[in-house]
C-alpha cells in the first residue's frame, strides 16, 4: 500500500472542511479503504468530536513528531467502521509546534499502511494550513455558495497550484437546491464558471449534519439523508468511479421524504 | 433574470444569485492581478498620456478593463479616436 495523501482546504472558515473530512473518512473505510484522518488544526482540534471519539485520545500528531509515543500508539481505531483511523491534533498546543518536513515525514511513515490520508486542514493561508497542504499531493477545497467563501477559495486554490498538488478538486457545501432554484443562491455553475475547477460533489444543507455532530457519529456511518449520500458519492468519485451527481434541484420545494422514496426507487446505484 | 429584468435593463430586476455572479467575477478578476481600483486608475491616465501625444481621443468614451476568458485575462481598451493628430506616427482605430 501507498496511501494517496488528500488535504481538505478552503480559506474561510467554518464551511464544512471538518465534516466533509469525518464523512468522506468513513465513507472510505465504509468501501473498505483503510483510512486515517488526520486533525491538522493545532489548538482548536474538532475532527476527533465529530467523529464521535474524543473520549479515546490519548497521544496526539504531535507527540508523535517529538517521540513521545510511538505512531501505533497515537492512532485512535474507530471500531464502528473496520479500517478507520483517527491520530488527533493537540488541543493546548500552537500551529508552531509543528514545521512543514515533520508534516511530509508523518505522512510519509503512514503511507505503507494505508490507502488514504486525509488531512482536516485549519481555515486560513498561514502557518497551520501551509503544515497540513505540505505532506498532501491532492487536495479538496469545500466552499460555501456564497461570495466570501468563493472568493477565499479562489485565494486558496491559487496557492495549492503554486504548491504543485494535483489534482485539485472543489466541494460545494451547504447548496440549498429551493434557494438556487429562485435565483437567490449561487449554482453549482456559477461557482464552477468563476473558480475553473473542477468538481467532485455538492453536499446540500442537512440538519442531519447538526444531528450527526450531536451523536458523533458521521452521517456516512448509518444515516440516509441527502448529505450523507452526497458525501458516500465524493468518497466514490475519489476512488475513480463515475458517479452521477444528485438531482438535488427535483428535492428542492419537497418534503425530504419524497426526495428519499424517490432517492431508493429512482434507481440509485448504490451497491 | 427573466425576460422582464432584459427588458427593462435594470440590476434591480436581477435575482440575487446573478448579482453575486457579477460581483465575484469582478472581485476575482482584482484579487488574482493583484490591481487594485487605484492601480488601474493610475494606469490608465499613464496610457492616456502617452495616446494623446499623437491621436485627439474621446475621453467620455474611454474604457479600459480587465477581461477573463477562458482562464487568461486580458487588459482591453476601447479608446474611440477622433482625429490623428499631424506629425502622429501610429495609427488606430
Ligand atoms: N451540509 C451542511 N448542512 C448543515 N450544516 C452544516 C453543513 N456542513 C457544515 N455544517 C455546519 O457548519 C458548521 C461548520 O462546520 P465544520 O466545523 O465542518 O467547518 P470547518 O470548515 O471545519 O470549520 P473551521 O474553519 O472552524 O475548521 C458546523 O456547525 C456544521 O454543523
Ligand atoms: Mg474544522
Amino acid at each position: 500500500m501507498a496511501a494517496r495523501v488528500i488535504v481538505t482546504t478552503s480559506g474561510k472558515g467554518g464551511v464544512g472542511k471538518t465534516t466533509s473530512t469525518a464523512n468522506i473518512a468513513a465513507a472510505l473505510a465504509k468501501f473498505g479503504k483503510k483510512v486515517v484522518a488526520i486533525d491538522a488544526d493545532v489548538g482548536l482540534r474538532n475532527l476527533d468530536v465529530i467523529m464521535g471519539l474524543e473520549n479515546r485520545v490519548v497521544y496526539n500528531f504531535i507527540d508523535v513528531i517529538e517521540k513521545t509515543c510511538k505512531i501505533s500508539q497515537a492512532l485512535v481505531k474507530d471500531k464502528r467502521v473496520p479500517g478507520l483511523f483517527l491520530l488527533p491534533a493537540a488541543q493546548t498546543r500552537t500551529k508552531d509546534a509543528v514545521n512543514p518536513e515533520q508534516m511530509i515525514a508523518l505522512c510519509e511513515e503512514l503511507k505503507p499502511d494505508f490507502d488514504f490520508i486525509l488531512l482536516d486542514c485549519p481555515a486560513g493561508i498561514e502557518g497551520g494550513f501551509k503544515n497540513a497542504a505540505a505532506g498532501a499531493d491532492e487536495a479538496l477545497v469545500v466552499t460555501t455558495p456564497e461570495i466570501p467563501a468563493v472568493r477565499d477559495a479562489d485565494r486558496i486554490i491559487g496557492m495549492l497550484e503554486s504548491m504543485g498538488k494535483s489534482p485539485i478538486r472543489l466541494i460545494i457545501n451547504r447548496l440549498r437546491p429551493n434557494m438556487v432554484q429562485d435565483g437567490d443562491m449561487l449554482a453549482k455553475d456559477d461557482i464552477l464558471d468563476v473558480l475553473s475547477i473542477d468538481l467532485i460533489g455538492v453536499v446540500p444543507e442537512d440538519e442531519n449534519v447538526i444531528r450527526s455532530t450531536n451523536n458523533g457519529e458521521p452521517m456516512t456511518m448509518s444515516l440516509d439523508s441527502p448529505a450523507a449520500h452526497a458525501y458516500l458519492n465524493i468518497a466514490e468519485r475519489l476512488l475513480g468511479r463515475d458517479v452521477p451527481l444528485m438531482d438535488l434541484e427535483s428535492y428542492a420545494g419537497r418534503g425530504f421524504f419524497s426526495w428519499i422514496k424517490k432517492f431508493f426507487s429512482g434507481g440509485s446505484k448504490k451497491k | 433574470m427573466g425576460f422582464l429584468s432584459r427588458l427593462f435593463g435594470s440590476d434591480n430586476g436581477k435575482d440575487s444569485a446573478q448579482r453575486a455572479k457579477n460581483r465575484l467575477q469582478i472581485i476575482l478578476i482584482n484579487d488574482r492581478t493583484d490591481i487594485t481600483p487605484e492601480l488601474l486608475e493610475n494606469l490608465r491616465e499613464e496610457i492616456l498620456n502617452v495616446i494623446i501625444k499623437y491621436v485627439d481621443i474621446e475621453r467620455s468614451k474611454i474604457a479600459i478593463d480587465f477581461e477573463k476568458e477562458q482562464g487568461a485575462t486580458a487588459l482591453v481598451a476601447n479608446i474611440p479616436i477622433l482625429r490623428i493628430k499631424r506629425g502622429g506616427s501610429i495609427a488606430m482605430n
